[in-house]
């Protein structure tokens, strides 16, 4: 690897300070860091409506709301976090900040695009933010026919063209990745030396490109049955409302893999650094966020289990599901083998990724559990079915993204955090997490439903240690938000390679130049030869 | 990107195709083909689409890598497709003890309710359009 010449005072974040160079920029890392204020305002919005979700459940007797504002509050917290939070976090963010650096690109292949997108992305939020000022949406985040279309008094019209809008900003940061993957690579930077971050970022961009653009018609024939009374989905009309949910889960299910893939690669990074190994098994950890986008698209009907579909089909898409467990199990043995018999640096990023594994496993497991048909019928829309995907999207999609914002802040920034904070944060997210989460999947397996704000006298215990796992929840994320505040400010310099890591995106200067490299830079290794490199452990 | 430049007759060409083609698709809905009707419309509608992404959008002439691009989207369209009649097709076969409606089952729709009324919720409007 290239020693760095003396590091430039220019960098991309002080090259230009005015607002306009900042939102007319073409710059992939300053597109990113637009994108990571949208989205942590938009996190900041679905965690508030998650704490009156949660301070409700403390009584059995729904006495802070009315059941209307809770069916809001909980819709409302799901908008926010599936589209403009678990979806745009890590590609949008992570991906925009780091993929054309670790690919030894100058930017993006459409930076324009890029921008374009960030702006599709806040109009989309801004829509959703007028449905809420204006009285909220109550039809749960699915938004299923026929409540959404015949129903519901609520702004199912402007949420659901938020939804629409957003959608067309993660086609168009899939599209823009895809490209950059394929054509921007450096000299000598082949497939296979791929970092692991590129071919997961690359899974992703395939599902949102296949994928968002049926859910963006899907929500389209909603808008016009709902406001021009088209027959699509009304039965009465010759429509059929499990027909939506066909083609919403068409989209809805691979977008957990939009959400997760990312996370997955940005593990793979942390993982290798902080054990100072090859990742086993590099080719299969590849190929199996390849076969995670894949198989993802034909799994969707196991949410349709009780919705009246064939049993037949419902028995080809429970095997179809079991079969997506593979390639998730495969990333997971390779990540326990990189850790087995590895240099193990015990620094925040690898504190999150060790959250990150715990809580992903049982997210994970508990997802066969929802796959197996007779199971299902007693579980589905139960607290299990909730527990269980806050296990895969925020056990494991967000701890993920705070892995690799961990990882990665020195070079986004040029400066360091506080580690001991960061890894009390680790800590106090994963135990507050456990809190809230693992009781609701006892309350689900007793039968409590979700998105009811009553329930009978005996849940109340369990309850109220989810709702106190919550707070504690809440502690660790707010840490988190004022630790990486000061260190944007106030943080000690981190030069250019903190973790003595390997890859491209290490061999330039923190924070990067606005072009990223002085000159191109050419590959002559695998992603991860930690072997070849001094171990310092500070 | 393809340096390749259609003359304008290619164009106009594929553009009266698809006009005739729209005619056709209008003139064959009068028709009662009986079980033909479905596949005949699809049968246009594929022809007019393939029309559209050979020469307006150029695939025709690009790279062997976009058309793969193209034809894996189709393959998912396909997906789609194919996975959601293993649904329908098969919702027949089998004649559950709770009520789901077997082979040659006549359903019924009977009219919406006039509004949901849940205990000690107020009820909401049924008019769409917010």
């Amino acid at each position: 690897m290239t020693t760095l010449a003396a590091p430039s005072p220019v960098n991309y974040l002080n090259v230009k300070t005015t607002v306009a160079s900042w939102l007319l920029t073409k710059d992939h890392k300053r597109i990113g860091l637009m994108y990571m204020i949208v989205v942590t305002f938009a996190f900041l919005f679905g965690a508030v409506f998650a704490a009156l979700i949660r301070l409700e459940l403390t009584t059995p007797g729904g006495d802070l709301v009315s059941s209307d504002t809770y069916n809001r509050l909980f819709t409302m917290h799901g908008v926010a976090m599936v589209f403009f939070v678990l979806i745009p976090a890590v590609p949008a963010i992570l991906g925009n900040m780091i993929l054309p650096l670790q690919l030894g690109a100058k930017d993006v292949a459409f930076p324009k695009i890029n921008l374009l997108s960030w702006y599709i992305f806040v109009v989309g939020f801004l829509f959703t933010i007028y449905a809420l000022v204006a009285g909220g949406v109550d039809t749960g985040w699915t938004f299923y026919p026929p409540y959404s279309t015949q129903g519901s008094p609520s702004h199912v019209a402007a949420t659901g063209l938020g939804v629409f809008i957003a959608g067309f900003s993660s086609i168009l940061t899939g599209l823009n990745f895809m490209v950059t993957i394929h054509r921007m690579r450096a000299p000598g930077l082949t497939w296979f030396r791929l970092p692991l971050f590129v071919w997961a970022l690359y899974a992703t961009s395939l599902v949102q490109i296949l994928g968002t653009p049926v859910v963006a018609i899907t929500v389209l024939m909603l808008f016009l049955e709902r406001v021009a009374g088209l027959g699509i989905f009304n039965p009465a009309l010759g429509g059929d409302p499990v027909l939506f949910q066909h083609l919403f889960w068409f989209y809805s299910h691979p977008a957990v893999y939009i959400m997760i893939l990312p996370p997955m690669g940005a593990i793979s990074e942390v993982i290798a650094c902080f054990s100072r190994k090859q990742v086993f098994g590099y080719s299969f950890v590849a190929f199996s966020s390849l076969a995670i986008a894949v198989f993802g698209f034909l799994v969707w009907a196991h949410h349709l289990f009780v919705a009246g579909i064939s049993p037949y089909s419902a028995m080809v898409f429970s095997f179809l599901t079991y079969a997506v467990a593979v390639p998730s199990a495969v990333k997971t043995f390779n990540w326990t083998a990189t850790l087995y018999r590895g240099a193990i640096w015990w620094k925040a990023p690898m504190m999150w990724v060790l959250g990150f594994m715990g809580l992903f496993l049982v997210g994970g497991l508990t997802g066969l559990f929802t796959a197996s048909l007779g199971v299902d019928v007693h579980i589905h829309d139960t607290y299990f079915v909730v527990a269980h995907f806050h296990y895969i999207m925020v056990g494991g999609a967000i701890m993920g993204y705070f892995a690799g914002l961990h990882y990665w802040w020195p070079k986004m920034t040029g400066r360091m955090y506080n580690d001991m904070l960061a890894s009390l944060s680790a800590l106090l997210v994963f135990v507050g997490f456990n809190l809230t989460f693992f009781p609701q999947f006892i309350l689900g397996y007793l039968g409590m439903p979700r998105r009811y704000h009553m329930y009978p006298p005996e849940f109340q215990v369990l309850n109220v240690m989810s709702s106190a796992g919550a707070m504690v929840l809440g502690v660790g994320y707010s840490l988190t938000l004022i630790y990486l505040t000061y260190s944007f400010f106030k943080g000690a310099p981190a030069g250019a390679n903190p973790w003595l890591a390997t890859g491209l995106e290490w061999t330039t200067q923190s924070p990067p130049l606005p072009e990223n490299f002085r000159e191109t830079p050419v590959v002559t290794e695998g992603a991860y030869e930690y072997s070849k490199r001094e171990i310092k452990v500070a | 990107m393809s340096g390749h430049v259609s003359p304008k007759s290619t164009y106009y060409a594929i553009f009266g195709a698809l006009m005739v083609l729209t005619l056709v698709t209008v003139a064959v809905a009068f028709i009662n083909l009986g079980s033909l009707n479905f596949p005949v419309a699809i049968g246009i509608a594929l022809t007019k689409a393939t029309l559209v992404i050979l020469f307006f959008m150029h695939v025709k002439y690009s790279s062997r890598l976009t058309k793969m691009v193209v034809g894996m989207a189709f393959f998912f369209l396909v997906i789609l497709l194919a996975l959601t009649m293993t649904d329908y097709l098969s919702r027949g076969w089998f004649a559950s003890p709770r009520g789901t409606a077997g082979a040659g089952t006549q359903v019924t729709i009977s009219p919406p309710a006039p509004a949901r009324q849940g205990a000690g919720e107020t009820a909401p409007s049924t008019s769409p359009g917010h």
